[in-house]
């Protein structure tokens, strides 16, 4: 296992660094747009709330790997070119956001009604109450589901593998089939894959404390 | 405390992963039953083949049974080998799974478009070849890509297989061009539709089986490289090995390997037949 690191360390470095930023990206965007249909459903508008509905419903329900090969091998058919790297995290960063959204959701629905109430009769806008009051104790709340949800998506993130995005089953699929090593390459490769998820869930679990 | 429970942890945790080390290099002394005896007493040799791949092995949906000139191939010589009663088993493998498969003895042998390379016959034995394929270029019709040279560009992105020679191939001869290597056929050639790349290269008959399905892309530029089929083994099982080639020698001599040729070769446009019977 230790040979592997050390003949194809450059390639896992490469896979390792792509899987990262990929995570990076597909968490901080989730983590916009989740919310945003998060408070769609929150919001007293029968519009608003089907748009949100659909939008959850319908990336919740397609595996991911339909998702990123749609964007893969669709897209850039019919609508604009872009290159598997691209295609993945667009399709992770899409899938996630709809369980992110149903997280928040929950979180949202477990803050008091008289929350909102109390916030509307002092005069603050719907918005400005969501802003102030209501997020920050419904993200109190759900921050253990949301770590899982962070973790599953680092891991997701493999589906950059089925479209060539270089990422670290990538270059694990690349390795094994020209070394025929294929033992000790999966388990440097999950040991890669612990480096990420092991640290973040361990942050996930301070901020948890933090929060108490 | 706290610090030392997660440092025990950590421990535990390596030792694991050590300790499946150790027992994914030690050599099946369990399983010490040669190939060929198991098959003789089941009647029964089990194949790897691809399902993906026109004019090879490609599965056809009504039926749900696998076709092509390997599932011939591969029946005749077990039926050479076992005798009529002999029972062909057939397991879907591509390119990237077929080693590991037959490492960890779920298949016998295989026969699935496997170039012969002296990389591989350090962890596997081949037969004799049974096919002489070469590695050729499949472009869109009124593309500007000629030949390999045309590749050699900065810019340039050529499609693949995972695990097939030809990306290595590609390395070599065109060294500018970019890889972007993918799970199997089908979804290269999707690749290729979406124009993810200019190119999709692989040996001259998978690329003529695709052709002959998509009349609006062509195989071009001839064959760059010599790419031998053989049916692999694992290393030790010479027994099987040598029923397998004295099955093929017959079939030369009785022509039905000539048959099975014509069968799936003879009315492709632009194939050699001759220069894919040579030995």
């Amino acid at each position: 296992m230790i040979s592997v690191f050390q003949q194809h360390g450059q390639e896992l470095l490469v896979g390792f660094g792509n899987t990262l930023l990929c995570s990076v990206i597909a968490l901080f965007f989730s983590l916009i747009i989740g919310s945003t249909f998060a408070i769609f459903e929150a919001v007293p508008s029968r519009f608003l709330h089907i748009i949100g509905r659909v939008y959850i419903e319908v990336f919740r329900n397609i595996p991911l790997l339909v998702i990123g090969m749609f964007f893969y091998a669709v897209v850039p058919q019919y609508i604009v070119s872009i290159d598997g790297f691209t295609a993945g995290t667009i399709g992770l960063t899409l899938y996630t956001s709809a369980f992110i959204a149903e997280t928040v959701r929950a979180g949202i629905q477990a803050v008091d009604e008289g929350q909102m109430e109390g916030a509307r009769a002092n005069g603050l806008t719907f918005m400005q109450a969501m802003r102030h009051i209501i997020l920050p104790q419904a993200f109190r709340y759900v921050i253990p589901p949301l770590g899982n949800q962070f973790i599953n998506m680092v891991k997701n993130s493999s589906v950059l593998a089925f479209v060539a995005g270089f990422d670290l089953m990538y270059q694990g699929d690349m390795i094994a089939s020209t070394t025929f090593d294929t033992f000790n390459t999966y388990i440097a490769v999950g040991i890669l894959y612990l480096v990420i998820t092991l640290p973040l869930s361990y942050y996930m679990r301070y901020l948890e404390k933090k929060m108490d | 405390m706290k610090r030392l429970k997660n440092l025990l942890l950590l421990l535990c945790l390596i030792l694991v992963v050590f300790s499946l080390n150790a027992c994914g290099n030690k050599k099946d002394s369990a399983q010490n039953q040669s190939v060929w005896q198991k098959d003789k007493s089941t009647n029964t040799i089990t194949w790897g083949v691809k399902a993906d791949t026109r004019l090879f092995g490609l599965m056809d949906v009504k039926s749900g049974q696998i076709r092509g000139f390997d599932i011939d191939m591969a029946k005749a010589i077990t039926k050479k080998v076992l005798g009529k009663s002999g029972h062909a088993k057939f397991v879907q493998v591509t390119s990237k799974t077929r080693i590991p498969l037959l490492k960890n003895k779920n298949i016998d042998a295989i026969i699935a478009t496997m170039t012969i390379t002296p990389d591989r016959e350090k962890i596997v034995d081949f037969s004799q070849i049974y096919f002489a394929a070469g590695q050729s270029l499949m472009v869109k019709k009124g593309s500007q890509i000629k030949n390999i040279k045309d590749l050699n560009k900065d810019g340039t992105t050529v499609l693949a297989v995972k695990g097939s020679t030809s990306a290595v191939n590609v390395k070599k001869y065109a060294p500018k061009a970019k890889v972007l290597e993918l799970e199997d056929y089908a979804q290269a050639f999707t690749a290729l539709k979406s124009g993810q790349g200019e190119a999709l290269t692989t040996d001259n008959g998978i690329l003529f089986g695709i052709a002959s399905e998509n009349p609006a892309y062509h195989v071009v530029g001839g064959t760059f490289t010599k790419e031998p089929y053989g049916i692999a083994f694992d290393k030790g099982q010479g027994k099987m090995r040598n029923k397998v080639n004295a099955a093929i020698t017959e079939m030369r001599r009785d022509g039905t390997y000539q048959k099975l040729l014509q069968k799936w070769f003879g009315n492709v446009a632009g194939f050699d037949l001759k220069e894919a019977s040579q030995q």
